[in-house]
């Protein structure tokens, strides 16, 4: 075989695949704030799971010959009415925060998809009644819904995730519908009909996966919303009563405080700006790594 | 849009039906359950319909609800339909502000980020705009009220006057509660506004509008912006739920009675009805709302209007 043939035929392999996963972890981690992101996270999930571990103090035992203090080398935020730690509730609030957050969005997450694919697989009359209660659905806005299911339900950590989860699932319905009905029309699809496959097998096998880029894309942006609505709900005081740490009922406890002792209020609201922060800017990283198209947009 | 508004009015009912318990229970109290026999309780049920099928009940409700009856009060024993009658126009005086805002101020700010893209101006904008979806409004609330009203005490930290009886003090009132709705919706609108435009500004035919020698003024404001706002009006009906929903907490934090406030209030009474009738007419004015936003439409995008 003669040189140049040997180069043509070399010139008609295929190029060396791209490690996708590579190359997502590349445009990912690409930007600092990103980084920055995924730094807090780490922390955040480190309080979560172990806050015995990390918190200086017991964050439920009152001490009350300590109440109030100002910030100190033993308190470094000082302590609240009942002489507890703030270092230590913050703490052991990153707990409820990444609880309630990531049950709440798998609750929508699932329900949405589960809704938005059966109605944008079968269209015609089950689209219409599923779509037209999805867009029901949004004319309530997520926060009025949540307390309105809390009061349905009664209080309880549960039935807030729930509560949330259902105020929230109406966007991943409503973008799941749009895959589905996208991707219906692909030949794969028909040729998985056409060999005998029933509905539920292409639903679930074949629409769905190919569906799953922009929810990844959803819900990971979605994160830092749902806690923001978990320290609404419990800043109001809704379904998160003590001895369970949340962030929000910190922020309202430490509210009457305001005059004299303003960290007391103030630096758990830091604490879910950071968090929700930090998720928000991943979320971004997370869109631009697998949807090119949309990169540096927002 | 009617189907939706008799979903809307469905979810509602059935609400308050699913509640676990007999729904006789809210119009009695223990007491009342004492001293009454049972055939009396079941006259009560006959006297209230509840002995009737859920669809007739369903229809019974939605006709009182049509002539302005949204129930009784467990707690005050007056008309819900009263409370909402006061509170409604608070909350809508707030919401409506804070919704004109953050359309006068976040479509802008976005237009700027997105033409002066790269530049200290856009970081500048898109940070701010990250920032805005991440505070907390109540949180933001508790920091305004330090800063204005305790420290600098420039502004009064609670309350609502009606603006016909005390203008300026009204003004004064409000103006960090509307600033608390407003940050969210500027936010997202930024976001928004300037990821549309972006996606607009490479289109072909904005390339045409540079290159036939256009000022920039006129190729942002007669050719991208019309393009580039539909996303931005989509977003903006779901904004408005939003900012009804975060009035729930700013009206708690600035002790302000409208509509959230009447919904925490009843649902730590208890009072079902006045829950309920909160979320009916909430529901209705954003959906009334959203159809005007889609009208809009029709006006922005001559394809909706021809099709």
């Amino acid at each position: 075989m003669s040189e140049e043939a040997e180069r043509d035929l070399k010139s008609l392999e295929v190029p060396p695949r791209v490690n996708e996963l590579r190359r997502f972890f590349k445009v990912f981690l690409g930007r600092p704030v990103v980084v920055f992101g995924v730094i807090v996270i780490l922390i955040l999930i480190i309080c979560a799971a172990f806050p015995e571990w990390i918190a200086p103090y017991d964050p439920i035992k009152q001490d009350l010959k300590n109440v109030l203090l100002q910030p100190s080398s033993q308190h470094l935020l000082g302590t609240d009415a009942l002489g507890r730690d703030l270092v230590s509730r913050i703490i052991f609030g990153a707990r409820t925060a990444v609880m309630v957050g990531v049950v709440a969005l798998g609750i929508a997450a699932v329900s949405g998809m589960i809704l938005g694919l059966t109605a944008g697989y079968f269209g015609g009359i089950t689209y219409v009644i599923i779509m037209r209660f999805i867009d029901a659905l949004m004319a309530f806005p997520v926060m009025l819904l949540a307390l309105a299911i809390a009061v349905l339900l009664g209080g309880g950590l549960v039935n807030v995730m729930v509560a949330i989860g259902i105020g929230m699932m109406s966007g991943y319905a409503r973008v799941m519908c749009g895959q589905a009905i996208s991707v219906r029309e692909n030949d794969y699809i028909i040729a998985a009909r056409s060999s005998g496959a029933s509905n539920m097998r292409i639903m679930f096998r074949h629409v769905l996966p190919n569906c799953f880029p922009p929810m990844i894309v959803l819900m990971t942006m979605m994160i830092g919303m749902t806690i923001l609505f978990e320290a609404g709900l419990s800043f109001l005081g809704i379904g998160i009563k003590e001895p369970t740490v949340a962030w929000g009922s910190l922020v309202n406890d430490g509210y009457k405080y305001l005059l004299s002792y303003p960290l007391l209020s103030t630096a758990p609201g830091i604490a879910i700006i950071v968090v929700v922060y930090a998720f928000n800017m991943v979320g971004d990283g997370v869109r631009d790594a697998i949807d090119p198209r949309l990169r540096g947009t927002f | 849009m009617i189907l939706v508004l008799l979903i809307v009015t469905i979810i509602v009912f059935l609400m308050v039906r699913l509640l676990p318990g007999d729904p006789i229970l809210i119009y009695l109290t223990q007491q009342d359950l004492d001293e009454i026999t049972q055939e009396q309780v079941d006259a009560i049920r006959h006297d209230l319909g509840l002995d009737r099928s859920l669809v007739t009940q369903y229809i019974d409700w939605i006709g009182s609800v049509a002539t302005g009856d949204l129930g009784t009060s467990i707690i005050h024993r007056g008309k819900v339909g009263d409370d909402i009658k006061r509170r409604l126009p608070i909350t809508l005086h707030l919401g409506g502000l804070a919704f004109i805002i953050s359309i006068i101020v976040g479509i802008p700010m976005g237009v700027i980020a997105a033409v002066r893209r790269g530049t200290w101006l856009d970081s500048l904008l898109t940070s701010l705009g990250n920032l805005g979806i991440t505070i907390p409004i109540f949180w933001l609330g508790i920091l305004l009220i330090y800063a204005f009203g305790l420290k600098l005490d420039w502004l009064p930290i609670f309350g609502y006057t009606s603006p016909f009886k005390d203008f300026w003090l009204n003004t004064q009132q409000i103006i960090l509660p509307v600033f608390c709705l407003a940050v969210p919706a500027i936010a997202s609108a930024v976001r928004m506004t300037r990821s549309s435009m972006l996606e607009v500004m490479r289109q072909d035919y904005i390339r045409t509008a540079w290159s036939k020698g256009l000022r920039e003024r006129l190729v942002i404001m007669r050719h991208a912006l019309k393009n580039g706002l539909i996303p931005v009006v989509t977003l903006k009906g779901i904004t408005l739920a939003a900012i009804v929903g975060g009035s729930v907490l700013v009206e708690t934090v600035f002790s302000i009675p409208g509509m959230g406030r009447l919904a925490v209030e009843g649902l730590f009474s208890q009072d079902y009805a006045v829950v309920q009738a909160v979320i009916l007419v909430v529901g209705i004015v954003v959906l009334a709302i959203n159809l005007l936003i889609d009208l809009s439409y029709g006006w922005l995008d001559p394809r909706v209007r021809y099709g």
